[in-house]
């Protein structure tokens, strides 16, 4: 304290003073950090440690080395989870395009326009519990709507999530719902920043139709589309509540990806099984790694850019 | 917390009343009493509360505290309290179910309980359903019989009864199907409800000590034996026999098949009788009987899982968890709870009474006098974890692909190496 009010009347400055501009971002950021590697950087390795070992959370655990990693080679329920998520990734994208198409077409003035936007945007508030238990009535094999729809048409006894092919697709568009309505926001409020000068000017020009979307438009939309890439690939590693709800990773293992196998294999009723758990977590952390990359590197490149 | 404080306030207004009525033993207990349950449905809960604020009533010095965690939730949280912040009793399930428990050392070894003369002689036939390495690791408070509960209305109808043998339950379900129903409801969203067809089919066809041997690893998912049940199981899907679409709901969603007249029956524990009378099935709709026989000359076995208490290893009053357990195994407490307006099952101490239900008089003569090959306490209970769980996943697909049976049965079998090391 005495110090303290030294430094103000003071010549000599405190160590804190000199080094203020160093010091002080650091911090501001030492809560983040501290937080961030004990709840996330130090897991990281601690999964990765467990990976190695045979472990069924209760007793010892013993070393096995990369057997857990062989096993999981070797594992059909594994490789189903593993292309299940393929299959995730590359149809949830499906979202970008529909919200952007929903955007531009909400993208006008109108009577009352603001409650539709609010009505295509009201998926997205819903949890995905709700969503999930929604489509699995509309995909009841006899009572539900989509069955009586497709008897219309002479179609029987679809029942989409009972059907080991079709379930997986079937719990996709179940989560397309809400991921729409979410791109679909991030461009609306794209839309908005976009120039209209550039706009008349290219309408002078004679564009109009695709070609004013995709030269004029699209490309002004660039950092919207980024964030709802990010988003919509993060969303799809992380399908978890909808599968969980919807099919319980049934029918037999169907429609399971590699964060409900985890799940399963390590923490769920029957899961005594730390160690491929946690193999598991590192294939997909892995995975991640590729996008997480990805998108730090454009990052980074957009910013040296400026 | 709400029901903890009730019970502490429970416990405390009885202590008052009875104050001064030392307890009857002579040496009254002290201190604290944690209770951790996993009885969360309405019914069950206030059994259990009251159960409990009796034996405050009975040990005024004994300050309980209750905890009621849902059902479902308990089944893994267990691993976490257990380990991290043990209550002084624990419910959980007997056989395989509690054995990475008793192998961790998560649970007290409660063997001097059973030289109890009381417990010794009237729990004896749960014995061995407690038993992991000579010891025993709990006592049980109730149990419940499987066996298949039909709609006696629709049987009349079609002119069918009861059926002794195997052929007669197959040639039963061809007129079942032939009037544009299902034989048997089932529901395979959880896995766990094919569990209990392949347990009587096995030990039908085969027998008790077959069916263990293959619970315990000792046979092999590949052996002729093992498909020779599949092949029985498949006659009553061939021919229609299930209802169709049973992966997409659970048990409970597979009920209004049966209540609406849509099947004729299902293979269930007695758990489903309170539902369905619920649903307007009153006793002239609906009946039991026993699974019959296959292969004849196999003593006939049956699925009666129980449910038990623990005392944790890590409990820090393990005097008054003795003496909650040995109130809980007495015959008085095992015949309140288990009867009609609380359990609703079947006691497991022999000297109780049993509430004079239907259901339950079945049940219990069913048990005691006609399953002379033993009890099994159910699939996920008696096969270890990591077995159980893949392959009630390979029950459901063989119950919608039965093409695939091989190739399940070629995995089980890897699983079955790899578990029982």
């Amino acid at each position: 304290m005495a110090e303290t009010t030294e430094i103000n009347s003071g010549r000599q400055r405190s160590w804190y003073k000199r080094n203020e501009i160093a010091v002080t971002p650091w911090l501001f950021l030492a809560p983040a950090i501290l937080f961030f590697a004990v709840y996330v950087i130090i897991p990281i390795f601690q999964s990765i440690n467990i990976s190695f070992y045979d472990w069924d959370g209760l007793g010892e655990a013993t070393w096995v080395g990369l057997d857990n990693y062989v096993e999981l080679a070797d594992d059909r329920a594994f490789e189903i989870s593993f292309w299940n998520n393929f299959k995730w990734l590359i149809f949830y994208l499906l979202a970008i395009p529909a919200g952007l198409f929903i955007a531009l077409f909400l993208n006008q003035t109108v009577t009352g326009i603001r409650i539709y936007k609010s009505l295509f945007f009201f998926p997205f508030v819903l949890s995905q519990v709700v969503v999930g238990l929604v489509f699995s009535w509309f995909y009841l094999p006899n009572e539900g709507l989509l069955s009586n729809f497709l008897a219309w048409f002479g179609v029987d006894g679809v029942n989409i999530l009972g059907d080991p092919t079709l379930a997986t697709y079937g719990i996709i568009a179940a989560g397309l719902w809400p991921q729409t309505a979410y791109c679909m926001i991030l461009y609306l409020t794209g839309l908005n920043a976009v120039d209209p000068e550039q706009v008349e000017a290219a309408r002078l020009d004679g564009a109009k139709g695709w070609k004013m979307l995709w030269y004029v438009i699209i490309p002004q939309l660039k950092p919207a589309t980024f964030i709802a890439f990010v988003v919509t690939i993060i969303g799809a590693l992380r399908s978890f509540d909808l599968i969980s709800i919807m099919t319980n990773g049934g029918p037999f293992g169907q429609t399971r990806v590699l964060s409900f196998y985890m799940f399963e294999k390590a923490l769920s009723e029957f899961g005594f099984r730390m160690g491929y758990g946690a193999a598991i977590a590192v294939v997909l952390f892995l995975i991640m790694l590729v996008f997480i990359a990805y998108f730090l590197w454009s990052m980074w490149k957009e910013e040296k850019g400026h | 917390m709400r029901s903890m404080l009730k019970a502490s306030i429970a416990a405390l207004g009885l202590a008052a009343v009875t104050a001064g009525s030392a307890s009857a033993d002579g040496h009254a207990l002290s201190g604290d009493l944690k209770i951790f349950l996993d009885t969360s449905n309405p019914a069950p809960r206030a059994t259990m509360e009251a159960m409990i604020a009796r034996f405050g009533e009975a040990n005024p010095g004994v300050n309980i505290e209750t905890t009621v965690i849902d059902r479902e939730a308990y089944k893994t949280q267990i691993r976490n309290f257990l380990t991290a912040d043990a209550p002084d009793v624990a419910t959980w399930y007997a056989a395989n179910r509690m054995r990475p428990f008793v192998d961790a050392g998560l649970f007290e070894d409660v063997s001097d309980l059973w030289e109890d003369a009381d417990i010794k002689e009237n729990l004896a036939s749960t014995k061995g359903a407690m038993t992991i390495d000579g010891k025993q690791w709990g006592v049980p408070y109730t149990y419940y019989q499987w066996g298949i509960y039909y709609r006696k209305d629709l049987y009349e109808e079609l002119g069918i009864n009861e059926p002794a043998n195997w052929d007669e339950m197959k040639s039963n379900c061809e007129k079942v199907v032939a009037s544009g129903r299902a034989c048997y409801t089932i529901g395979t969203k959880f896995l766990w409800t094919a569990g209990g067809w392949f347990d009587y089919l096995n030990m039908r066809t085969h027998g008790f000590d077959f069916h263990m041997d293959l619970a315990n690893g000792n046979v092999a998912w590949t052996d002729d034996r093992v498909k020779q049940t599949f092949a029985n199981w498949r006659e009553l899907i061939d021919m229609g026999g299930f209802v169709e679409n049973h992966q997409n709901y659970s048990w409970q969603e597979s009920l209004p098949f049966i209540v609406n007249g849509e099947a004729a029956a299902i293979l269930k524990g007695n758990f489903a009788v309170a539902p369905l009378r619920e649903a307007g099935l009153d006793d002239s709709k609906l009946d039991f009987h026993q699974f019959p026989p296959i292969t004849e000359g196999i003593a006939l076995a049956e699925d009666a899982p129980t449910d038990t208490f623990h005392i944790p290893s890590g409990a820090s009053n393990k005097d008054n968890a003795r003496a909650f357990l040995k109130f809980v195994a007495s015959a008085n407490e095992q015949s309140e709870i288990n009867n009609g307006k609380n359990l609703g099952q079947l006691p497991v101490n022999a000297s109780s009474s049993i509430d004079d239900d239907k259901f339950l008089n079945e049940g219990f003569e069913m048990l005691s006098s006609n399953s002379p090959g033993g009890v099994a306490q159910f699939f996920d209970r008696d096969f270890p974890a990591e077995m159980a769980s893949e392959a009630m996943q390979g029950l459901q697909e063989f119950m919608v692909f039965p093409d695939n049976l091989d190739d399940i049965l070629v995995r089980l079998e890897k699983v079955r190496e790899r578990v029982y090391k």
